[in-house]
């Protein structure tokens, strides 16, 4: 086979991995879009929260320590341990159970039947006070993030399919990263239980109920409130899932919230109400990139990836504007 | 008659209706200057099919939907099942057996049919959060229990062609079926209906007539609604309160309402002579 299509193909497959780690952010915004209408513009910032804390209870910081060293005129930094993945993974899972409660608190229940850009508005300063808050509680330096999965090209994959070269002499097999095979496993994981989660079960009915229609969601005895709560710690859980797989590929960094940005490509793509829409849509982004580089960066230069999403995104705007998987909106005159 | 709250009484067509379940004492409602409801009293007793009627912007649904806990009055005590009910959200009110319809209909539009029936028996779904998302054991059987529950409502009302259909697909009058089924999926101890009939034509009415007087029959469940249409609201009921401009200005049988001068005056106006 010719090497042209090999490497399209390799660059196709690479950019399903990648497009993989789109579509787990854009998940989140879909999760909080479809139970309460609001778009939660924090959700990048969430993914970057939720690793650094993360990194902070395995490395054993003290949070806040600048502060304390500040005011108490100490010397600490860490407590003296580090924790397993295995512990710290639930404990920061505990943190953003309690920060979606919190938001509700102190944010969504003052904001009710608010205009959506009203909550739209809100959800900014929420990112723009995580991201604070991220720094004063862990510092703002990057940090490895290692739970233990495995990086670097994936060599069994590569052998296994050396023979698609069919002889051809400079064709060693497809180069993959083990990460973004995993990303892509964990990801299939979260999707299907999430869909179980909603179609079979009582909270999940409740949620859809509730995204449909409040008063009637309330006239049958679901509480808002709680709804809330539940749809905010999925998504901060999706955040956590989301800042892991970033973080270990290439470390916890605040510019991590910008990937925030890549998503609402994928969500125009895919749709802002459509879970599998999230999915297809992140793989379609991440394809599309990598593609469109492959065979433009010889005619037009490249970083193409930097604004190809954008340009997609945008084309769609003017032929379906609902997305792929999206509800059209048709108003009855 | 009618002065003790444990008597009951027996109806025209032979029923014989209990206690007072529900007594409101001297409700009354505003918002901002505006007098919705002004010093309303009135019981309904277990088992009976109780009318609120009265000219447009007389305050009915603001009544009933002080009975749901969707308003909450200023003044006035609402008593339910002997005991003063403190000031409740709607979820709450729900949980406690009271089911209601909307004027405009609130369904879930974009789930299936059996899906809004079953949002109604939510909460008599009691296993935890974690063993739903993990959906073991006691989570799995009791959905399969409370699916039975919800056919059985659906064979009940006669919708079993269009179980699997979503909502927004249904026409009118089934949207306003499926939305009695999903209150009745509750199994409430009181149905608050917020005119069941508006908008059909007669065929749908008297199908939807002949649901309410089902259900009250079949379950004994205690109905309160609000209707237009007079011809049905005669028929149907067994006790009717009368308002005009959020006063109570007559309370009684159908025949004893018909004959009331207030109520004449009110529905075919006063000539001022």
């Amino acid at each position: 086979m010719s090497e042209t299509v090999l490497f399209a193909f390799e660059a196709a497959l690479n950019g399903l991995t990648v497009g993989i780690m789109y579509s787990l952010v854009a998940l989140g915004f879909v999760l909080i879009f479809k139970a309460s209408g609001i778009f939660n513009f924090a959700q990048g910032v969430m993914a970057l929260f939720a690793a650094l804390t993360l990194v902070g209870f395995m490395t054993g910081q003290v949070p806040f320590s600048h502060l304390i060293n500040a005011a108490l005129g100490t010397n600490i930094h860490h407590f003296g341990f580090t924790l397993p993945a295995l512990l710290a993974i639930p404990m920061t899972v505990a943190v953003m159970v309690g920060m979606a409660w919190l938001i509700e608190r102190l944010v969504l229940k003052h904001l009710v039947n608010q205009e959506p850009i009203i909550l739209f508005m809100a959800t900014i300063g929420l990112a723009y006070f995580l991201e604070g808050l991220g720094d004063i509680m862990w510092g703002a330096e990057v940090k490895p993030l290692d739970v233990g999965l495995p990086q670097g090209g994936n060599i069994w994959f590569e052998e296994n399919t050396q023979w698609l070269g069919f002889g051809n002499e400079n064709f060693w097999g497809f180069y993959i990263d083990t990460l973004n095979l995993y990303a892509l496993v964990i990801a299939a994981v979260l999707v299907t239980f999430l869909v179980i989660f909603s179609q079979y079960t009582k909270q999940g009915r409740a949620l859809r109920a509730v995204a449909d229609d409040h008063q009637a969601a309330l006239s049958v005895g679901i509480s808002l409130r709680f709804i809330w709560v539940l749809t905010w710690s999925i998504a901060g859980i999706v955040a956590l899932v989301a800042g892991i797989m970033w973080g270990s590929k290439s470390g916890v960094q605040f510019s991590l919230s910008l990937i925030a940005l890549k998503a609402l490509p994928v969500l125009i793509l895919g749709g802002f109400t459509s879970i599998p829409g999230a999915i297809i849509g992140g793989l379609m982004i991440g394809v599309g990139e990598k593609l469109f580089d492959f065979f433009m960066q010889p005619i037009i230069g490249g970083a193409t990836e930097n604004w190809f999403a954008y340009m997609l995104a945008l084309v769609f705007l003017l032929v379906r504007p609902q997305g792929l998987f999206g509800e059209k909106i048709i108003e009855r005159v | 008659m009618l002065d003790n709250p444990q008597d009951g009484y027996m109806t025209a067509d032979g029923r014989q209706i209990g206690g007072v379940v529900m007594e409101l004492k001297n409700i009354t409602l505003r918002f901002g200057g505006v007098v919705a409801i002004k010093d309303i009293s009135f019981d309904i007793r277990e088992g009976e099919i109780r009318a609120i009627i009265g000219p447009n912007g007389a305050g009915k649904s603001s009544m009933l939907n002080v009975i749901s806990g969707f308003y909450n009055p200023q003044e006035g005590d609402l008593i339910y099942k002997g005991y003063k009910r403190p000031k409740m959200r709607p979820y709450q009110v729900s949980r406690m057996g009271i089911a209601r319809t909307f004027q405009n209909i609130a369904l879930f539009e974009g789930m299936s049919v059996l899906d809004n029936i079953m949002t109604g028996r939510m909460h008599h779904m009691k296993s935890g959060f974690l063993s739903q998302a993990m959906w073991w054991g006691k989570a799995a059987r009791e959905e399969a229990e409370n699916r039975e529950k919800a056919e059985q409502v659906i064979d009940f009302l006669e919708i079993q062609a269009i179980r699997k259909t979503p909502v927004a697909r249904l026409p009118y009058g089934l949207k306003k079926r499926v939305e009695l089924a999903r209150a009745l999926a509750a199994e409430p101890k009181i149905l608050l209906l917020d005119e069941p009939m508006a908008g059909m034509n007669v065929e749908e009415k008297e199908d939807m007539s002949r649901f309410i007087l089902d259900v009250n029959d079949e379950f004994g469940t205690t109905i309160v609604l609000i209707e237009h249409d007079m011809g049905v609201v005669m028929d149907l009921s067994d006790r009717v309160v009368v308002m005009d401009y959020g006063k109570k200005i007559g309370d009684g049988t159908p025949d004893e309402v018909r004959n009331n001068q207030d109520v004449i005056d009110a529905y075919l106006g006063v000539s001022h002579d």
